[in-house]
């Protein structure tokens, strides 16, 4: 048998082939592929890892992606349009971007998920078939944490405007219409929560505006904490320095009642609160479809996950990524966080659809920008890493941090960073 | 004699692309990482420095030189305190093939 450089090649490439190395798909680091995923949400997570499934398996995997909603709106800069910075458009983008890269787009809700024979159900009563699904549900509300409130109440007069969208604008609206005068009270929920400096960033936007059209207003931060959760010091200072007088934070004010008659809260070991604008935030979930599908696994409320594929602990073939997922330590419910999640599940589904094994997921961080004005931002950073023999990720010892003092610079980067990270998602 | 030349040339093909692949996937997975405030594959689309084409040496000094202290930065001082110099490496050679 004698082998000549042409027959060699061939057999090279069938060797490969069967040792699960595509030529072409080696030099592009991993990828190749096949099969059918299905994603639920098209979020930051969702969006991304719809994304990087097509990009990494070089097109050779279908995704689709399933989404209520016509286009994305980004829950992170959308304080900036409840203080007036800027408007809802500014933070919206297509879901074309993602068509252009293979991503089947529906629009509609999914109603069901049937783990056992592999399909999603729509509520217009389509079934759709996976290999994998990616359920990224972001999170739904416990409305038995503010007794008093419906979710019909939450969508007229008592608004959470912690999903960007038309409740992003209607309590812009709420603001604009109170008088000067009014008092304006943000209720925050016991953590884990989504965002965690998200609540005091709008305490700071709101306040922002008042101070330049309404000024004899206030802003009460009603927190269920003991302490503000993120940025402390500099959500603190900027409290002081820019909205004396404006802001006022109360620590340990968990809601006993709320009675929308009176626009009043009242709390278990605190005064009540009368206010002209109260924007209450419930505590969160998992979302819904998270709850139907089986995958919640952490007291009642979040899903448990093996961290280096994101894949459920209660049902596999469905990873789970996001806010809905069990927070490893010091791991914040972020949309850059989810991002992240979705950069590891993505990876390791390419490898597990193309019958690779499966390697660690790489470091991860965050970068988490909250403007306190119009142009001034902060930041808080870390980075996570995968600790193989507690199955979970630590942040790195020594990393990570925040601003050192409120600043325009990290304002544009803070802008600069929404623009990338969306891109990086969906174009 | 031959035969045996093909199965281990095959095994010796299957090891190295093997390597290869599991190395150049662990610098695009962690350079993607980074991707989420400079861009898909480093193509910052404005506001954050472009890494794709990135020159390697240069980009490991830059990263080397945030977590030093000795280059000023308002995060990145913070994040480049989370990699090892073998992490930098990898990242920065996957920008470097980046068009």
């Amino acid at each position: 048998m004698t082998i000549n450089r042409r027959d060699f090649l061939k057999v090279s490439a069938a060797g490969a082939a069967a040792a699960g190395i595509g030529g072409l798909a080696g030099c592009a680091g991993g990828g190749g592929g096949s099969g059918n995923v299905v994603v639920i949400g098209g979020g930051y997570g969702g969006a991304t890892v719809a994304k990087y499934v097509r990009m990494w398996s070089d097109g050779g995997i279908n995704v689709t992606l399933i989404e209520r909603n016509t286009n994305f709106v980004s829950c992170p800069m959308s304080n900036l349009v409840v203080g007036g910075e800027r408007k809802l458009e500014e933070i919206t983008v297509s879901y074309d971007g993602l068509k252009k890269h293979g991503v089947r787009v529906i629009q509609g809700e999914v109603t069901a998920v049937d783990a056992d024979k592999r399909t999603v159900k729509l509520a217009n009563g389509d079934s759709i078939a996976y290999d994998r699904l990616v359920v990224s549900p972001g999170i739904d509300f416990m409305w038995e944490t503010v007794p008093g409130l419906t979710p019909e109440l939450a969508n007229t007069k008592i608004l959470h405007a912690w999903k960007a969208g038309p409740q992003t604008v209607a309590l812009r609206k709420q603001l604009e219409d109170m008088k000067d005068g009014g008092v304006f009270a943000i209720a925050i929920p016991k953590a884990p929560y989504r965002c965690p400096p998200g609540p005091y960033e709008r305490a700071c936007l709101v306040a922002n505006y008042l101070k330049a059209k309404k000024p004899k207003s206030k802003v009460l931060i009603l927190d269920a904490n003991d302490d503000v959760q993120s940025k402390k010091g500099l959500f603190m200072a900027a409290w002081k320095d820019l909205y004396a007088g404006i802001i006022e934070y109360r620590p340990k004010h968990e809601i006993s009642n709320l009675d929308a008659n009176s626009m009043t809260l009242k709390f278990e070991f605190a005064d009540a609160v009368k206010a002209d604008v109260l924007n209450v935030v419930p505590g969160h979930r998992a979302g819904d479809i998270a709850k139907q599908a089986g995958l919640i696994t952490a007291n009642n409320r979040w899903c448990g996950i093996d961290w280096r594929t994101m894949e459920s602990t209660a049902r596999p073939g469905i990873h789970v990524i996001g806010d809905a997922t069990l927070s490893a330590p010091m791991m914040p419910k972020s949309g850059h966080m989810t991002t992240q999640h979705a950069k590891i599940a993505a990876a390791a589904i390419v490898s597990l659809m193309s019958g690779e094994q499966v390697a660690d997921p790489m470091s991860i961080a965050n970068t988490c920008y909250s403007y306190v004005d119009g142009k001034q931002a902060v930041h808080v950073a870390s980075v996570h890493t995968y600790d193989a023999k507690d199955k979970t990720f630590k942040t790195v010892a020594g990393s990570g941090g925040v601003s050192a003092a409120r600043n325009e610079i990290e304002g544009k980067y803070a802008w600069a960073w929404a623009k990338n990270v969306w891109a990086d998602a969906l174009l | 004699m031959k035969r045996t030349s093909v199965v281990v040339a095959l095994a010796l093909l299957g090891l190295a692309g093997g390597a290869f692949a599991n190395e150049a996937t662990y610098g695009r997975n962690m350079a993607a990482a980074c991707g989420s405030c400079h861009g898909t594959n480093g193509k910052s689309v404005g506001g954050m420095e472009a890494l794709n084409g990135y020159p390697k040496d240069k980009l490991v000094k830059a990263v080397q030189d945030f977590r030093s202290g000795a280059k000023p930065a308002t995060v990145m001082h913070q994040l480049a305190k989370g990699y090892t110099d073998a992490q930098i490496e990898a990242i920065a050679a996957y920008y470097a093939a980046q068009k």
